[in-house]
């Protein structure tokens, strides 16, 4: 099942819903995709909802970490929002406080915080 | 007289078995142990029959010489029936002293039937007296470590109570949260805290969360890491974190352990904490009329 | 199945222990499934929330180990009859770690990791245990109590 993750363009922000199950491709590639959307359309931020995943490990915490230092060269936001409180807590165990992100409750609050900029 | 050293105290015991047990009841009335306002005579008497059963049993098997080990397998009888009656006891509020002088009244009854004893010639009497002397001590030794371990359960029971109680997360104003810390804040206690807060970030989808740290009492590195690390984790899921009651002490040992958590600000009193926070979530504090 | 020769813990270490699963760890997608499992027979099993996140997340940077430094490895599930503790066992045959003490230090990478997945699993699980030999293989394993 290669479920190819869609990007949705919500006002000036690319809005991604992050399935449990996705692979270390998919994830590569929609970090790809993403790179490359953000470069051709005029966008703001991009609004990473993880809420469906169970965990974040070191290597899911990278790339997320990765994508928000591409995004601000290309001049737009990243913003993790619906983070568990179990993965919070195990992040924070694990040493990755992910500074380079900006991180939200929802995608309306994030919405709400890319209005302000 | 090649006689085993418990040839006596088991003919005193088989003989008399009953009056023994009514003697040790009437001793515990005289000393004012028997608890009968949380013992039915009934109660009592069963319990008594119970552990003085598995004393003969236990001397009758696990004397040998005039040795013994309450660790034997002989006694297991006797350390069953003691836990057993030991843990209702302390349940019920009997204190340890009491209990002490509970199995400790068991001496007196066995004395005098041993002196009445034809056979015993006086420092057969004496062995005998000592060697019942040292069992019953063993017995009630052995019943404080029972009691001492039930109180230490009770009293971490209690303590887990006190930690859940102890960190109260409040909600201030819509969505806004405030967690006054007070006390010491161990590793424990600061993962409870951290799970407590974020869960009811998510439940009221707060906006704002002020943990106050004016009233603990030291803050060293660790605890300071403690803190840190609560702020991190309220930051990765959407909140924003205040740490307020900083003193400028704190905020140098803050400073000194460099963990880049994103943005955490701090403010030295709850005060301003309060009306920043009220502030990012659109409201503001207007004084009215001009007192 | 008996764990082979070079997985270094054998049954003395699992004690009284029932085979729940058995999983080929290749690319990703099996350390993904893998994980989930742990998850759901902990779930299963009345874990809460934060244990089941917590391990499965050490079970993840473990079988994610065995895939990038070791080109693939196997990962099994067992539970004790008393359904009280899920133990993971994970090995593969590859290259070995030299200097275990310095895999596990925070920040170490061999090569273009974060460094943090070794040490991050052994906080994260309740008991872990590494065995490795250099040109042998590499097995760790883990234990959460449910
Ligand atoms: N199964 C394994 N086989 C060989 N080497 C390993 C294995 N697991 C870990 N290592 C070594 O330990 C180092 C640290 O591991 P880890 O903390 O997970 O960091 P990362 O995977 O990000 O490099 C790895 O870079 C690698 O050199
Ligand atoms: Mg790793």
């Amino acid at each position: 099942m290669a479920g190819v993750t869609s990007i949705n363009l919500v006002e000036r922000a690319l809005l991604v819903s992050i399935q449990d199950d996705i692979t270390d491709t998919e994830i590569l590639e929609l970090q790809d995709r993403l790179s490359n959307r953000i470069a051709q359309n005029r966008i703001d931020g991009v609004i990473l909802d993880i809420s469906a995943l169970e965990i974040v490990d070191t290597f899911v915490g990278r790339v997320i970490a990765q994508l928000a230092g591409i995004s601000k060269l290309l001049a737009a936001e990243t913003y993790v929002v619906g983070m568990r409180p179990t993965v919070a807590v195990t992040l924070v165990e694990l040493g990755m406080y992910l500074p380079e992100i900006r991180t939200a409750l929802s995608l309306t609050h994030a919405l709400a915080q890319l209005r302000r900029v | 007289m090649a006689q085993s050293a418990t040839a006596n105290i088991l003919t005193v015991l088989d003989t008399d078995f009953k009056g023994i047990i009514e003697e040790w009841l009437g001793t515990q009335v005289k000393e004012g142990v028997k608890r009968s306002d949380l013992f039915s005579d009934a109660e009592s008497r069963a319990q008594n029959r119970e552990l003085l059963k598995a004393f003969s049993k236990g001397i009758r098997d696990g004397v040998t010489g005039e040795d013994f080990d309450l660790d034997d397998d002989q006694w297991d009888d006797l350390r069953a029936v003691l836990a057993d009656v030991s843990r209702e006891r302390v349940s019920r509020g009997v204190t340890p002293t009491e209990m002490a002088t509970f199995v400790l009244a068991l001496k007196a009854p066995l004395f005098k039937r041993l002196e009445a004893l034809e056979t015993s010639d006086h420092s057969v009497l004496i062995r005998d007296v000592m060697l019942v002397t040292r069992l019953v001590d063993a017995f009630a030794i052995y019943t404080n470590e029972i009691f001492i371990n039930e109180r230490e359960q009770i009293i971490d029971r209690q303590r887990q109570e006190m930690l859940e109680l102890s960190t109260p997360v409040v909600e201030l104003w819509d969505r806004v949260l405030t967690l006054p810390l007070i006390g010491t804040l161990d590793s424990a206690r600061a993962q409870e805290v951290m799970e407590n807060l974020l869960q009811t970030i998510l439940e009221r989808q707060a906006e704002v969360v002020i943990m106050d740290i004016t009233g603990v009492g030291t803050v060293d590195t660790q605890v300071a890491q403690h803190l840190l690390r609560a702020a991190a984790a309220v930051r990765l899921m959407g909140a924003e974190c205040i740490i307020s009651g900083i003193s400028p002490m704190i905020a140098q040992t803050m400073v000194q352990l460099g963990i880049d958590v994103g943005t955490v600000s701090t403010r030295s009193s709850i005060r301003t904490a309060l009306s920043d926070a009220l502030l990012t979530v659109g409201y503001v504090i207007k004084k009215t009329g001009d007192q | 199945m008996p764990l082979p020769s070079y997985a270094a813990f054998d049954e003395s270490d699992l004690g009284a222990q029932v085979l729940l699963s058995q999983h080929k760890l290749k690319s990703s997608g099996d350390a993904v499934t893998a994980r989930q499992a742990v998850a759901r027979y902990m779930k299963d099993n009345g874990a809460s929330a934060l244990s089941v996140t917590r391990f499965a997340t050490a079970v993840s940077e473990i079988a994610r180990n065995a895939i990038n430094h070791a080109g693939g490895g196997e990962f099994s599930i067992y539970v004790d009859r008393g359904r009280k503790q899920l133990t993971v066992v994970c090995w593969d045959k590859g290259p070995g770690i030299a200097d275990v003490k310095l895999a596990l230090s925070d920040g170490y990478t061999s090569g273009g990791g974060l460094g943090r997945g070794l040490g991050g699993a052994q906080r994260l699980a309740g008991r872990f245990e590494i065995r490795t030999a250099v040109g042998a293989g590499t097995s760790v394993l883990m234990s959460v109590t449910l």
